[in-house]
């Protein structure tokens, strides 16, 4: 085999397995992309309910109920908000140590046709004044907090606080 | 006095690293010995500049001395002394030290072996390793100082994150870091190889011992990491495609592909520009990992610091490093001309299409990665790219590399024959498609646990009858043990880290079809999981050193008979103010059964229970790969020094 041949080889060997990568990565980044909404995003787009996506937020105050599931698995319903809009969500499994009213949680999971959220996760972090960057993003958003001026108000002042100014950011 | 000790060590370090990244580099471009000469006394003052600095890190976190900030982070008196140590590294300064520290170690080391060198060679790898120190011993005494001072002194320090007080994550960073570490020493190579405009086999003979003992290292730290999130974070999962853990994949994967072209290199001169390439990119994408994990950029469940200042700094030295290198490569690789040249069938070619499969491999990993990142600064989406993408995605790629290895492994160098190795393996195939079988129509598994199942007996049958075959157990079994003990080191070596990933592969494929439930269980209550009952037999509080636990304690119990005693914990450590869950294990090698414990309600704790077959081979598997990795390294020939084997081994 010449050498003129052989790197055409080469070539062709590289720029096969160059293309194969590409494809399979844009083949799984169309099915398997998973988006952060916030539940004001969740109710406005309404994902259907094939779509896994992550919904993250404050746990509202006073929403925690735990239930025991149909199957007979113990399971917790509480409600996330950002704010102007919250979502129930039900999970099935061991909470978070970390998990409690008032926190930032992110939960992934799938939105069902009666507009609840059925969690597969639940995610908060081991550090009591950890905040998802996407969930104080998200908060941000809705008007009712500016980061820069310190941490979160209590969740249970959510619903009814005035929206804020929306300021600076930095500052 | 003893931390500003370590503070000016480092910065007598920093200076003597400046010396070491010019001179001898200066003297090799001249050809003045006097100059070249000064890379090795200047790697050991680097040593031992460095290793003051971080003795007296670890004489701080040892005595507890509160007047510096950093053990005020990250220990406290009433910690046990191992986690005093560990707490030096487990946090961004220190662990910063300590990369160094192994850097400055390789450095010394390469003075000290490489007595055969070629001396302008020796002086440019030094030099470049001098480069790399400088980079960062300046990023830690600029911008993570571990001894900076606080006044007045708190009266304790706030304690070490309690999910980090643990042996296996004790052990884990200092060998990920060898692993890096090692991978400067290859990229020193490639690039003092790019300077002087020469490849040889010399070259590759030099570069493979350093690229196998950084991968044996990056094998175990990865194996580590994994371990501990399985049992300490208590997920009931080994491995999470988080970005923090795929960055230590990442240089791996190209570690991997580095440690077999490098072969080509010592054994046919061919594929040196490929390797130089693929040694630079094992250093960028171990830097790499180290920005993702520092800078906070990416959103992980284990994240370091998140300092975005810290994290600029070592994108600069990224780009630095990795721009410097790959314009020196554009500009002399065009002068390392291959000379070998071989069929496409032959192992030569099976090396390349392992390179190809590894690296677009690493291609699809890095894309899933960083792509969150792009996405944000680019459209400003949220997006996450979870398992489901890496498994589709790594899975058409990883097959076919797992079908070839034990094939190429056969083929004979130059020109090969496919059809005569298939039939060298005729067994491992009919071992693999009967274990396949087995398990999906015996055991009833689910079609992709029974293939890995298949793959893993395809491997590890594989190697064997590679063993078989060179030292001709069937054909001349009379001198099959002669044979045997004249068989390389480096044979055995290979065949057992191949055997291992098949040893691993099944431990993934066990974990494939693992069951778990949720129950919430009063004492005296008991549920069935996987043919065992589980019984709880009541809650209570514990305190250890420095936690208090509530704690649940399950009988279970297999036919009447008692299995095990599995007691979950949450622990509640007060000095940190942190709950962490401590996942209670049992495990006899063929499976593990796995407790958390969650909440309580109405005097029931509700339970996490998981049945877990063949987990711990997954990490079994990977402590063979770097056994594997370690007997060919001890192989004679990889000790250049040594004076070649006799001709006959002396008969007894």
């Amino acid at each position: 085999m010449t050498r003129k041949k052989r790197r055409l080889m080469v070539l062709l060997l590289a720029g096969l397995g160059l293309g194969t990568a590409t494809a399979l990565t844009l083949t799984a980044f169309q099915d398997n992309l998973v988006f952060f909404l916030s539940p004001s995003d969740a109710m406005a787009n309404r994902p259907p309910a094939d779509r896994a996506f992550r919904l993250g937020g404050l746990v509202e105050s006073g929403s925690i109920e735990r239930t025991t599931g149909s199957d007979g698995r113990p399971s917790a319903t509480f409600r996330v908000t950002d704010g102007p809009t919250s979502i129930s969500v039900t999970y099935s499994g061991v909470l978070p140590d970390l998990f409690r009213e008032g926190q930032g949680v992110v939960t992934l999971g799938r939105l069902l046709p009666d507009g609840s959220f059925r969690a597969t996760e639940v995610l908060a972090r081991h550090d009591e004044t950890y905040m998802p960057p996407e969930v104080a993003d998200a908060l941000r958003r809705a008007g009712h907090w500016n980061p820069a001026q310190g941490a979160a108000p209590p969740a249970e002042t959510w619903n009814t606080a005035p929206r804020q100014r929306e300021g600076r950011s930095g500052g | 006095m003893i931390p500003e000790l370590g503070h000016f060590a480092l910065a007598l370090a920093c200076v003597l690293a400046l010396a070491q990244a010019v001179l001898p580099i200066v003297g090799a471009a001249r050809r003045d010995p006097r100059w070249m000469g000064t890379a090795a006394p200047l790697a050991f003052g680097q040593l031992i500049a460095v290793g003051v600095a971080f003795g007296a890190l670890l004489w701080a976190f040892a005595v507890n001395d509160t007047t510096v900030s950093n053990v005020v982070a990250n220990s406290h008196s009433a910690k046990p002394l191992i986690y005093k140590f560990s707490g030096s590294w487990g946090n961004h300064e220190g662990s910063m030290v300590l990369w160094v520290l192994i850097l400055s170690l390789c450095g010394a080391a390469v003075a000290a072996f490489g007595r055969d060198l070629p001396t302008a060679l020796k002086a440019r790898v030094i030099g470049v390793l001098g480069w790399v120190a400088l980079g960062f011993l300046g990023f830690v005494i600029f911008t993570s100082n571990p001894f900076d001072r606080v006044w007045p002194p708190p009266a304790d320090g706030r304690g070490l994150n309690p999910v980090l007080q643990d042996p296996g994550l004790a052990m884990h960073p200092p060998m990920l870091y060898l692993g890096y570490v090692g991978y400067a020493v290859t990229f020193a190579f490639a690039v003092a190889a790019l300077l002087e405009g020469r490849v040889d086999a010399a070259w590759g003979r030099w570069v493979r011992p350093w690229a196998l003992a950084a991968w044996c290292f990056l094998t175990l730290g990865i194996a580590l990491g994994s371990w501990w999130a399985y049992y300490e974070l208590g997920w009931g999962g080994y491995w999470f495609w988080d970005p923090v853990e795929n960055s230590s994949l990442l240089p791996w994967l190209a570690g991997t592909a580095l440690l077999h072209s490098a072969i080509v290199v010592e054994k046919r001169d061919a594929l040196k520009i490929w390797t130089v390439l693929l040694a630079l990119l094992a250093f960028t994408l171990s830097l790499l990992g180290t920005f993702l994990v520092r800078s906070g950029v990416l959103n992980s469940v284990h994240a370091f610091a998140n300092d975005p200042t810290r994290g600029t700094v070592i994108l600069v030295l990224l780009m630095v490093y990795v721009a410097g290198s790959f314009a020196l490569f554009a500009w002399r690789a065009p002068k390392l001309a291959p000379t070998g040249i071989f069929a496409p069938i032959s192992r030569e070619g099976a090396l390349v299409l392992n390179n190809l499969l590894l690296c677009s491999i690493a291609a699809v990993v890095l894309a899933g990665t960083l792509w969150p990142m792009f996405a944000d600064i680019l459209t400003g989406a949220k997006i996450s790219v979870g398992p489901p993408f890496f498994n589709t995605a790594t899975a058409p790629l990883a097959i076919p590399l797992v079908v070839a290895m034990p094939i190429g492994a056969m083929l004979p160098w130059k020109r090969g024959d496919v059809w005569a190795a298939l039939q060298r393996l005729w067994w491992a195939a009919a071992a693999a498609l009967v274990v396949g079988f087995l398990f999906l129509a015996a055991l009833g598994y689910p079609v992709w646990p029974a293939l890995g199942m298949a793959m893993a007996a395809w491997l590890i049958v594989g190697a064997a009858a590679d063993i078989v075959d060179r030292i001709a157990l069937f054909r001349r079994p009379a001198q099959a043990w002669q044979r045997a003990r004249g068989l390389p080191r480096a044979a055995w070596g290979a065949a057992l880290a191949h055997a291992g990933l098949g040893v691993t592969i099944a431990g993934i494929a066990g974990m494939g079809v693992a069951t778990d439930t949720l129950v919430a269980l009063k004492a005296g209550e008991s549920t069935r999981l996987a043919g065992y009952e589980w019984r709880m037999e009541g809650l209570s509080d514990v305190t250890g050193p420095n936690f208090t636990a509530r704690r649940a304690t399950v009988t279970v119990l297999q036919d009447g008979q008692v299995v095990t005693v599995l007691t979950p914990e949450r622990r509640t450590f007060q000095v940190d103010r942190q709950t962490t869950t401590e996942a209670a294990i049992h495990t006899n090698a063929m499976r593990d059964l796995y407790a958390v414990l969650g909440e309580e309600r109405d005097g029931a704790g509700v339970l996490r229970l998981h049945h877990n077959p063949l987990a711990p081979w997954i990490w079994f598997g990977a402590v063979i790969m770097a056994l594997g990795g370690g007997l060919s390294l001890s192989d004679r020939r990889m000790r250049v020094a040594a004076p070649a084997p006799k001709a006959a081994t002396v008969p007894a």
